[in-house]
């Protein structure tokens, strides 16, 4: 693509070659045929006539006095065109170098090649041609003079004003018999489809490469399978044998079984085999050494490297569009692009301007801003560990400075690596755990939060978040939640039960079931789940709690505390956090809440937990009681109020009523309702009764955790249930201060009729003696379904008369239950689910270390997702 | 359908007169156009209103109000196209699901049930009419927003000779809940029927101060019409007026805006009145004597002006105020607005008319949703910052945040921090002791602390600091307002 041909004289019938993308520019003098001849050759929507536009502007399409418009509003049209990726021929005379410049210009601007296909016909032509024209024909003779003269004197520049191709035809006879072919852009692969093995930075690291290609199943530089290898480049310089690696690459890339994209390193080689001048840095000394001994081998062997490396095309778009190979990443708007600032990005990356301490660039974090379709798979930046980033990843793991060499299986998404063998090149900065450009400890920055968001998640793969969404969470996690290095975790929404049709037969008094276990069961054994848990719903608040060993241990995990800040206020800090499903801190005063932490601590270690789990703090997932503590507001403006009037009303209103029924005034179908709702009424302030009681400072408060979610170094969100509660119960025992609740629960055979049917009374025991209900959860966790995708951690079942809470009090009445039955569940499954695999993320980036702004994008989308829309009922 | 509704399906109230043989009580039923020995039910827009006596007789006659809402109907009034429309049905659902006006039901109950009544209209007894009854109006449950003592005001001096005003206790079982925002009335006193209903008909919904979905447009004529011979004498006829008209618009609107909001604050138990609360509507003790919020604006100006800075971001713009008052100086050529909340910037653009503005005016000025706890790129490069009235707002723990956003990040050569001085409370007469200003403030700060943390935050970023004290100087207990005001060193400056 970087070759630029020689202008020729077409010969008749001449195949003009146009790449796929590009901008073709018609020249040619007025009359010289440029529309007929784009008719011809192109669909009629990539034509963008100067005629037209005039027209548009001016209701006239020979207005010249329209021109500067008319050229405004064909450089738009051009430029909408070619940033949508489609091929674009501009007809306008285009005689003029200031013309053309400015579209060569655009062409640039979007990284396409500008191509120009010149109709030089004789000035009678276009003069006889003129005249047929209604429109034209009283055109100045003049005026096509111009043109022709304009035209020849522009036809020996047209390469240096930076066409990549032109095309001259020279008679009528030419541009008559002219054909166009389209040939693909060299960096469009798009219909190779795999599966691909793609390979990162080698680095002369010949033997890591044969054990690696070994290890992926590749039997002297071919698959089996026919699986494709893609190598990231930089596969020469610092290593111990760059031309052995050299040669067994260029041997699959010629034997069609790998493709490869050069490095930074593998330019330079070029340059240096062409001559040029360049530094003998970076190790490219090592290199030109090891390939000065080859050539006593094989004298032929330099010239082929040359050549290979000549040939690279900077970056592949790969399966259908879906992958994009390259050595530094790319930027979505240059995918199947050409030009040169596409290809330096491709083998440099951009930088911000600045060196860090180490003296070397500071890469732009493109990956963060990038929002792609396209996975990119790129290299160059060593780090310790690969990670998807926004769709990217970078599979630089530093195997010349003993790190690991690493491969990505496409499709499959799985990664293989072998270690380095030894440390063959001491680098110049410590590989640090660095996603680019995200420093490691760098505070958080509003666009790792704002706007339209994609997720990457390891259990769900992309999940996206809403602009107005994030807005909600932002104004939320800004003025209401603990410290983000705090907030670890936000718990998922959960999902109830699919609804019941159980007309009741006899189970209920009066009827029938909204929601009831047996639906949860069916649903998990539809799932391929086995064996459930059945947890007692606590009616409280959710809490996630945070609990450190001590301050310095906060201090150290969490970097809070212990610092100088006059903020920070007391002595040590904090010792963890106790926050609710937004993550705002439970109590006001910390104070209470370092009361709990303590509680919770001196638990933990007479358990013995800490050595048990190896680890100085632990993430918990609880129900915090009563209900009153945190939900007052509400009580006393919705709940309580309700009981109130109604309080005030009813007895008032029956009062009266009976007093007309007494005097003879037919209101006693009144008086019946009035009956029925004042039983209702004392049903519904029952119902939230239960969830009430009075506390003093910690007094009466109760916390029921039912999950560890996370530890030094580990998300314990896959450690099966029973052994979570086992280790729950430990702590609930080893708690002399009343404050933990034990979780009763019920271990059911989803396939088991009796099993099924003891869960089923359980719940009803315990819903009729007022608990809340309870949730079912696969007692393995985390399970998925036959297909492989995730099943839901967690069903509930809510109790009948905990409902009247949610559905009102006369929700059981049959002809409120047909319609409440009525109810999609889909939203708040899916909505469940993508906030769970974001949960799940969050743990897993935690457990990594990976950098706090990692962990945060996901507990953000979680607060996030918790925004849109879903039946609040559900 | 909410709890509130769903139970709250019965309003109820009745009104009684007592009489003579000659004049018997049992007038009343001519008066209200409703025969007394029948019950008659009146399809509202919003449900049945049911009128009965339970009493009728020559010395007393009591005619009961009673409304059973449908809250079907509710729903159904939410959907469709149009203003209070919603896309969906499970959309209007939830719309309706929020506590709405009771009273307001009522009181659309008593104007189509007894229309004739409150005109003053009686073919049968025209005398009866103009004249004076002795009525007893009693409302067992009324949502009262400002208390009893509101009641008080608004019905006392309406020519009532005995308002009582009992609350109702939210829950018997946890007094340490207190009294609901329902009180009992029972009104008394000798008034013509048609004043003592159109009294009613303003006041119970102004009482209940609750969103009106469905408030028409000619709601000024009504008010007029039905406040006719009380309004305008009356005592309270700001308050009336403003709280009967001030949410007509917009609060539909509003609702939808701020689902997204709404849903947080439920997902965690709260109301989102406690969550979407950065733009202050009601009292504003900081605000009261006016001029205070004026002088800080002044101070602020001057600040600005004397560091000569021409690019400013306004950091926590909250309504607009400070960036109204910046556009009328043409010295600064870029201002930024920028605040967490979604509904001050709103507010503001509806303040600064952004979309109305000429073009010159529109292009020095810029609203954008930003958080002092994230660093920012685009609030980098500017000359000056503003943070009024807004570190208070931000729990301590996230103050280095904010401070390395500010002086670490955006990095403005001047910066200038307004945040109340607590030391002057004991002299605001309204405050009681220990209160904060504001129920969002999380902390207020004494002269020394605020400059304890200023003078480090400075020593941290390359800033010099300077404190310019804001309103009245008391030589006790220092300004009402303390202003920080931060110049980047020339050394970092010139490192810039």
């Amino acid at each position: 693509m970087t070759s630029t041909e020689e202008a020729v004289v077409t010969t008749p019938g001449r195949r003009l070659p146009v790449t796929d993308l590009s901008l073709v520019v018609l020249v040619g003098a007025t009359g010289s045929g440029k529309s007929t001849f784009a008719r011809r050759h192109f669909k009629p929507t990539e034509v963008v006539s100067s005629d037209f536009c005039r027209g548009l502007v001016a209701d006239d399409e020979n207005d010249q006095s329209a021109s500067g418009d008319a050229f405004d509003v064909l450089h738009y049209i051009v430029g909408k065109r070619l940033a949508a990726g489609r091929l674009t021929v501009v007809d306008a005379t285009n005689v003029q170098q200031e013309s053309r410049r400015q579209l060569v210009r655009l062409a640039r601007e979007h990284d396409v090649l500008p191509i120009a296909i010149v109709l030089d016909v004789p000035e009678e032509v276009c003069a006889a041609r003129n005249a047929t024209r209604a429109d034209r024909a009283d055109m100045p003779r003049h005026v096509i003079a111009r043109h022709r003269r304009e035209l020849r004197r522009s036809l020996r520049g047209l390469e240096r004003e930076g066409f990549r191709k032109v095309h001259i035809l020279r008679s009528v006879e030419e541009a008559d018999s002219a054909e166009i072919v389209l040939e693909r852009r060299y960096n469009d692969l798009r219909h190779l489809t795999g599966p691909f093995d793609i390979i990162g930075d080698i680095h002369g690291c010949s033997s890591e490469l044969e054990t690696l290609l070994g290890k992926l199943g590749y039997e002297d530089g071919g698959h089996p399978e026919g699986r494709t290898a893609v190598f990231v480049g930089d596969l020469v310089d610092r290593g111990p044998d760059s031309p052995g690696v050299l040669r067994r690459v260029m041997g699959m890339v010629a034997a069609g079984n790998a493709l490869c994209v050069p490095g930074n390193h593998e330019n330079k080689l070029g340059r240096w085999l062409k001559g040029r001048n360049v530094q003998h840095t970076h190790g490219l000394a090592e290199t030109i050494e090891q390939l000065e001994k080859e050539d006593a081998r094989d004298p032929a062997f330099r010239e082929q490297v040359r050549e290979f490396i000549d040939k690279l095309v900077s970056h592949y778009v790969l399966d259908e569009g879906k992958l994009v190979v390259c050595h530094a990443g790319l930027p979505e708007k240059y995918h199947g692009r050409t030009s040169g600032r596409v290809r330096s990005h491709a083998l440099y990356g951009e930088t911000t301007g600045e060196t860090d301490e180490f003296g070397l660039p500071v890469r732009y974090p493109w990956a963060e801003d990038y929002r792609g379709r396209a996975a990119v798979v790129y290299g160059h930046t060593p780090v310790p560990d690969t990670s998807w980033i926004n769709n990217t990843i970078c599979l630089d793991t530093g195997a010349v400075f003993g790190g690991k060499m690493t491969a990505l299986r496409w499709p499959e998404r799985e990664l293989v690596d072998v270690p380095a063998e030894k440390v063959w090149y001491e680098p110049v900065r410590p590989l640090v755990t660095e996603a680019p450009g995200g420093r490691e400890g760098r505070p958080l920055d509003l666009a790792d939060v704002q706007g339209r968001r994609v997720v990457e998640t390891r259990h769900m793969s992309r999940i996206g978040v809403r602009e107005e969404n994030a807005a909600a969470a932002l104004e939320v996690m800004s003025r209401f939640a603990v410290d983000p290095r705090l907030l670890a975790y936000l718990p998922p929404t959960m999902a109830p039960v699919a609804t019941s049709r159980e007309d009741g037969s006899g189970k209920a008094a009066d009827g029938s079931f909204l929601e009831h276990p047996a639906e949860a069961f069916a649903q998990y054994r539809a799932d391929g789940v086995a064996r459930v848990v059945c947890e007692e719903k606590h009616m409280g608040s959710r809490a996630v709690a945070l609990v450190c060993r001590d301050a310095a241990a906060a201090h150290a995990r969490f970097g809070v505390g212990g610092g100088t800040s006059h903020a920070e206020g007391r002595a040590g800090g904090p010792t963890g956090a106790l926050h609710t499903r937004t993550g705002r801190p439970f109590f006001d005063d910390p104070a209470i809440t370092e009361e709990i932490l303590e509680r919770l601590r001196t638990a933990v270690t007479a358990a013995g937990l800490w050595d048990e789990l190896g680890t100085d703090w632990l993430l918990l997932d609880a129900e915090l009681m009563p209900w009153s503590l945190k939900a007052s507001g509400l009580l006393r403006s919705q709940y309580a109020a309700v009981g109130a009037a109604s309080g005030a009303v009813l007895p008032k209103a029956g009062a009266a009523l009976e007093a007309a029924v007494a005097r003879g005034v037919a209101v006693e179908g009144l008086l019946d309702r009035q009956h029925e709702r004042t039983a209702d009424a004392a049903a519904f302030t029952d119902a939230y009764r239960r969830y009430c009681w009075s506390t003093d400072g910690l007094d009466g408060v109760r916390l029921a955790p039912f999950q560890i979610l996370a530890v030094q170094g580990r998300s314990l969100a896959a450690v099966p249930h029973d052994e979570q509660l086992a280790w729950l119960d430990k702590l609930v025992e080893h708690d002399p201060s009343g404050l933990l609740q034990v979780t009763r629960r019920l271990i059911v055979d989803t396939a088991d009729e009796a099993s099924v049917r003891a869960g089923v009374d359980w719940w009803l025991e315990m819903t009729a003696r007022g608990g809340e209900g309870m949730v079912v959860k696969p007692l393995q966790a985390l399970a998925r379904d036959g297909k492989g995708r995730l099943v839901q951690p967690g069903i509930k079942v809510r109790g009948r008369e905990y409902l009247r809470i949610i559905y009102g009090p006369e929700y059981t009445r049959p002809q409120n239950l047909d319609r409440l039955r009525n109810r999609f569940l889909n939203h708040k499954r899916s909505l469940a689910l993508r906030e769970y695999a974001l949960g799940l993320e969050a743990l897993d980036r935690l457990a990594d270390g990976e950098p706090l702004w990692r962990v945060h994008e996901a507990v953000f989308a979680v607060l996030a997702l918790e925004s849109e829309p879903v039946d609040p009922r559900l | 359908m909410g709890p509130e509704q769903t139970i709250l399906k019965r309003v109820f109230l009745t009104i009684s007169t007592t009489g003579t043989l000659e004049r018997p009580a049992t007038d009343l039923g001519f008066l209200l156009h409703k025969h007394p020995d029948k019950a008659q039910s009146f399809s509202t827009s919003h449900g049945t209103a049911h009128v009965f006596y339970p009493e009728a007789s020559a010395e007393r006659c009591t005619a009961a109000l009673l409304l059973e809402v449908d809250p079907v109907a509710l729903v159904r009034r939410g959907k469709g196209k149009g203003r209070g429309g919603a896309p969906d049905a499970a959309l209007a659902q939830y719309v309706n699901d929020r506590p709405y006006a009771a009273s307001s039901l009522l009181a659309v109950a008593l104007s189509t049930v007894f229309k004739s009544a409150l005109r003053g209209v009686c073919a049968a007894l025209p005398g009866r009419a103009e004249a004076l009854l002795p009525l007893r109006i009693e409302v067992p449950a009324l949502p009262a927003r400002g208390g009893a003592q509101l009641v008080g005001k608004l019905f006392g001096p309406l020519g009532w000779s005995s308002v009582a005003v009992e609350p109702v206790p939210l829950d018997a079982q946890f007094p340490e809940w207190g009294d609901s925002r329902y009180v009992q009335l029972v009104l008394e006193g000798e008034l013509r029927l048609a004043d003592a209903l159109r009294q009613l008909y303003v006041l119970l919904p102004v009482l209940d101060d609750a969103k009106h979905y469905w408030v028409a447009p000619d709601e000024v004529d009504k008010l007029l019409r039905a406040g006719e011979g009380w309004l305008a004498e009356h005592p309270e006829q700001k308050l009336i007026t403003s709280r009967y008209l001030s949410r007509r618009w917009g609060l539909t609107r509003q609702a939808m805006e701020r689902l997204e909001l709404v849903r947080l604050a439920e997902a965690d138990d709260l109301q989102v009145e406690d969550v979407d609360n950065a733009v202050d509507e009601t009292s504003d003790t900081e605000e009261r004597p006016v001029p205070l919020a004026e002088q800080r604006r002044d101070a602020v100006l001057t600040a600005l002006r004397d560091a000569g800075a021409s690019r400013v971001l306004d950091l926590g713009c909250g309504q607009g105020q400070l960036v109204q008052a910046l556009l009328k100086d043409v010295r600064f050529t870029e201002i930024v607005g920028v605040d967490v909340s979604v509904r001050a910037l709103t507010i503001a653009a509806r303040r600064l008319k952004l979309d109305r503005l000429g073009e010159r005016q529109a292009a020095r000025v810029k609203l954008m949703q930003g958080s002092l706890t994230y660093t920012d790129k685009r609030l980098t490069g500017y000359d000056a910052a503003v943070l009024s009235e807004v570190i208070e707002h931000l729990d301590l723990p996230r103050l280095p945040a904010l401070e390395y956003a500010v002086f670490g990040s955006a990095r403005p050569h001047t910066v200038l921090v307004t945040t109340p001085n607590v030391e002057y409370n004991v002299r605001w007469e309204t405050l009681p002791a220990g209160h904060v200003r504001h129920g969002d403030h999380r902390f207020e700060w004494t002269r020394e602390e605020f400059g304890r943390w200023a003078e480090g935050v400075a020593e941290r970023h390359g800033y010099t600091v300077r404190f310019v004290p804001v309103g009245p100087d008391d030589p006790e207990v220092g300004p009402p307002t303390q202003m920080a005001v931060f110049e980047m060193t020339s050394k970092e400056a010139k490192a810039a």
